[in-house]
């Protein structure tokens, strides 16, 4: 970690200098631009940044604009994985040529993909990336919908979500599936190195963040991410809404470190019912009907067992 | 080059494919990323050997699709050096959004693309459909004929693509099996030679030169989106010039011509075909062997397909009066692309050659010397007549009447 900052306080964090400028068009209170700040901000490293197509990449570099101040690459939907392995690539070929003088420090390659970009599209790409072992951070800015192209559902939309694609109705009560659960799955892949990280929780997310930045081959991050429009709260509710997923362990923070030892990194002091959760967000309107209630009753079980099931692992360290 | 040399005869006996990798080797690629599919697999594997052997020192990944090799390949080439892969038929299809973003983002990869046809029916044999199928993607498209044009074209690849003025990614084709697979005798460059011939790989806005941080791959709208689509047809257009240069200069190292439109008996000839690839060889024959009979017959082949040489084509079709243009793709329609094409070279002409759209060859279906000399022949009474006898279009060689004739 020689390269990276000692952040003590959100002081010494906040006054880092940016590589994450102005001249977005992200909505008021988009939680993407929070995270990327702070993944940016967690290193002086140089970057090499990609993204996929969706809210953060139509948003930050709109020609002739750019809010990068950072090396950063959008190719497609799917393949902002592989285009940072491929840059990881020449890195390595140009040291071994000795283009790149030794002596030059090793920069860091992140790529940035919504929930759709890594859950579903993008996926075979991700799972290539990771099994050929690439020296890189994907950061998946999860909220839980495609939300560039106004709110379908992705396999990252938890179930009775609202979702253009997957709408309440008299008959229907929205997304039917539950969420998939990503972080395993690359824990899987034999990722050295996989984190789930809120916004909300900096402090956590940057000490992660920096973990993985020092762990060498793939290493994938799952943050959540509010977004006011699609999760339709106000712009200025996004960390309370972050706050309430953190709390009522909707969104468990936690991280695997060579698929075998799995640490707890936040627990809530006062456990929030996952009915304050989804009450807090518009999307979930309808579940209050009594006759959807009991799905609010369901989702509280999965929880509290999934809460169980990582605390059972964390204790036997696998 | 800091790889391990190779010691090579002043003839060996390469197919297409090892011409491929011979290429990348000398070319001295700095990332090559792949994926296996037939007839180009060998290719890969030949520089797999390489890597192996250490006669490249780059990069070589094996990735889990062709749209990763191309995705992997445009940003290795925006990190900032020499990039290539291989590919034919349903790879390539699998690439093509990636082709557009590479040429959108004027990368100079090289893409050795072994023709074969598109699947359905699936079939793994030669023909152009997925040269056809990237027409438009904005990438320069050299065409071989054989197997030294094909070791010859991709390492020019290489010094087209990376040129200033140019600085766009290069599809260089050869026919799948006919040329990808059948041995022949091939007269390489030295190693040393062919490096310098290509030159060292020129950076521009390289994501690893951090002194300078590069945005490549932005969103535009209307208010931008036109003028960089013309500014890419611009660098296509300015290819042409390079493309001229590199050939001179290919010429004086080697003594090997070639021209951006190649031509065979064009002087005084009254019919041509014209055509791509391995049928170009095949066609020269049966000009050559037609003079006996009084018929005077010439074969034309354009050697960029794209950027595609509407003048220099017209310009030399002035005095052909009946012209068979040759489509190795199923027509989907219409007339074949390169019918129409070569139609939009002279329709603003004084000379109007009467001319024939004849599709064959599909799925790897063998065109012989003699069915080219009847082709002649029926072109030489379109000439005599000033008209088509027969209909316009023709697919030539399929099996049962009902299917062969087009009014279109
Ligand atoms: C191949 C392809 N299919 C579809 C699209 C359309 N598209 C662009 S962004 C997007 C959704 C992005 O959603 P997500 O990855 O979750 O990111 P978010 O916008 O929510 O941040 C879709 C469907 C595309 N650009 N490319
Ligand atoms: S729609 Fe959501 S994810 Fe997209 S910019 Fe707005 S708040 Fe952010």
């Amino acid at each position: 970690m020689s390269n990276q900052k000692v952040i003590k306080n959100l002081k010494t964090f906040s006054t880092a200098a940016e590589r994450f400028e102005g001249s977005h068009v992200l909505c008021p209170g988009c939680a993407h631009s929070i995270i990327v700040r702070e993944v940016l901000n967690a290193t002086n490293d140089n970057l090499v940044v990609g993204a996929s197509t969706g809210c953060l990449e139509v948003c930050t570099a709109i020609y002739p604009h750019t809010s990068w101040d950072c090396s950063w690459i959008h190719i497609g939907f799917e393949n902002g994985s592989t285009a940072i392995a491929g840059a990881e690539a020449m890195n390595k070929a140009l040291r071994k040529k000795g283009r790149i003088s030794p002596d030059t420090p090793e920069p860091k390659f992140v790529a940035f993909g919504g929930d759709g970009a890594t859950y579903d599209i993008g996926f075979q790409w991700i799972s290539g990336c990771f099994e050929r072992g690439h020296d890189m951070m994907y950061v998946c800015l999860d909220n839980e919908v495609y939300a560039n192209t106004g709110g379908q559902r992705s396999s990252s939309t938890p179930i009775g979500a609202s979702t253009t694609t997957a709408p309440a109705g008299s008959t229907s009560y929205g997304e039917k599936r539950n969420k998939k659960d990503m972080l395993q799955i690359m824990a899987a892949h034999g990722s050295p190195y996989v984190a789930q990280v809120a916004p909300n929780k900096w402090k956590d997310m940057v000490k992660k963040i920096q973990k993985g930045f020092a762990t060498k081959g793939p290493v994938f991050i799952n943050a959540m991410s509010a977004c006011t429009t699609e999760w339709k709260f106000q712009p200025h509710e996004t960390i309370e809404a972050s706050d309430l997923a953190v709390d009522s362990l909707v969104f468990p923070l936690y991280e695997i470190v060579d698929g075998t030892e799995l640490n707890i990194t936040y627990r809530p002091k006062n456990i929030v019912p996952v009915r304050d959760y989804l009450a807090f967000q518009p999307r979930f309107k309808h579940l209050f009907k009594p006759e959807n209630e009991y799905l609010i009753d369901e989702w509280q079980k999965r929880v509290d067992k999934y809460w169980e099931y990582l605390q059972r692992r964390e204790e036997a360290r696998v | 080059m800091n790889s391990k040399q190779m010691e090579l005869n002043e003839v060996e006996v390469w197919d297409g494919n090892t011409c491929n990798a011979q290429a990348l080797r000398q070319a001295s690629v700095d990332v090559v990323a792949a994926y296996p599919i037939t007839p180009s697999t060998n290719t890969v594997e030949n520089y797999a050997t390489f890597h192996a052997n250490g006669y490249v020192d780059g990069e070589f990944i094996m990735v889990e699709s062709e749209h990763a090799a191309m995705s992997a390949c445009v940003g290795a080439a925006a990190a900032g050096g020499r990039v290539a892969t291989a590919t034919s038929s349903q790879g390539c299809a699998l690439m093509v959004e990636v082709l557009y973003q590479c040429s959108g983002m004027r990368l100079p990869a090289v893409l050795c693309l072994v023709n074969r046809a598109l699947a359905a029916p699936l079939n793994v044999n030669g023909d152009h459909s997925d040269m056809y199928l990237t027409r438009d993607a904005g990438w320069i498209q050299l065409d071989s004929f054989n197997a030294q044009n094909a070791y010859d074209l991709t390492l020019m690849a290489f010094k087209i693509g990376e040129h200033m003025d140019v600085r766009l990614p290069v599809i260089s084709n050869q026919d799948g099996f006919l040329t990808s697979h059948t041995a022949q005798t091939v007269r390489p460059l030295k190693d040393e030679v062919a490096y310098n011939f290509i030159g060292d790989y020129v950076p521009v806005n390289a994501m690893l030169d951090f002194s300078k941080p590069v945005t490549h791959g932005v969103q535009t709208e209307h208010d931008w989106h036109f003028e960089h689509k013309a500014k890419q047809h611009a660098a296509l257009q300015a290819a042409f010039p390079v493309v001229e240069e590199v050939f001179k200069e290919f010429k004086e190292l080697t003594g090997r011509e070639y021209n951006i439109v190649e031509t065979h008996n064009l002087e005084g000839a009254d019919v041509a075909i014209i055509c791509l690839g391995t049928t170009y060889e095949t066609a020269t024959i049966a000009a050559d062997e037609l003079k006996e009979e009084g018929i005077k017959a010439a074969v034309v082949s354009p050697r960029l397909f794209r950027p595609f040489p509407l003048t220099q084509l017209a310009q030399k079709l002035q005095n052909v009066k009946a012209i068979a243009c040759m489509d190795r793709s199923a027509p989907g329609g219409t007339v074949g692309a390169l019918y129409n094409e070569v139609a939009g070279a002279l329709i603003n002409t004084e000379a109007r050659p009467v001319m024939r759209n004849l599709i064959y060859g599909l799925g790897g279906r063998d065109i012989t010397v003699h069915e080219l000399k009847d082709i002649f022949r029926d072109l030489a009474k379109d000439a005599e007549n000033g008209k088509i006898t027969g209909k316009i279009q023709r697919l030539h060689g399929v099996r049962g009447p009902e299917l062969s004739f087009y009014e279109l």
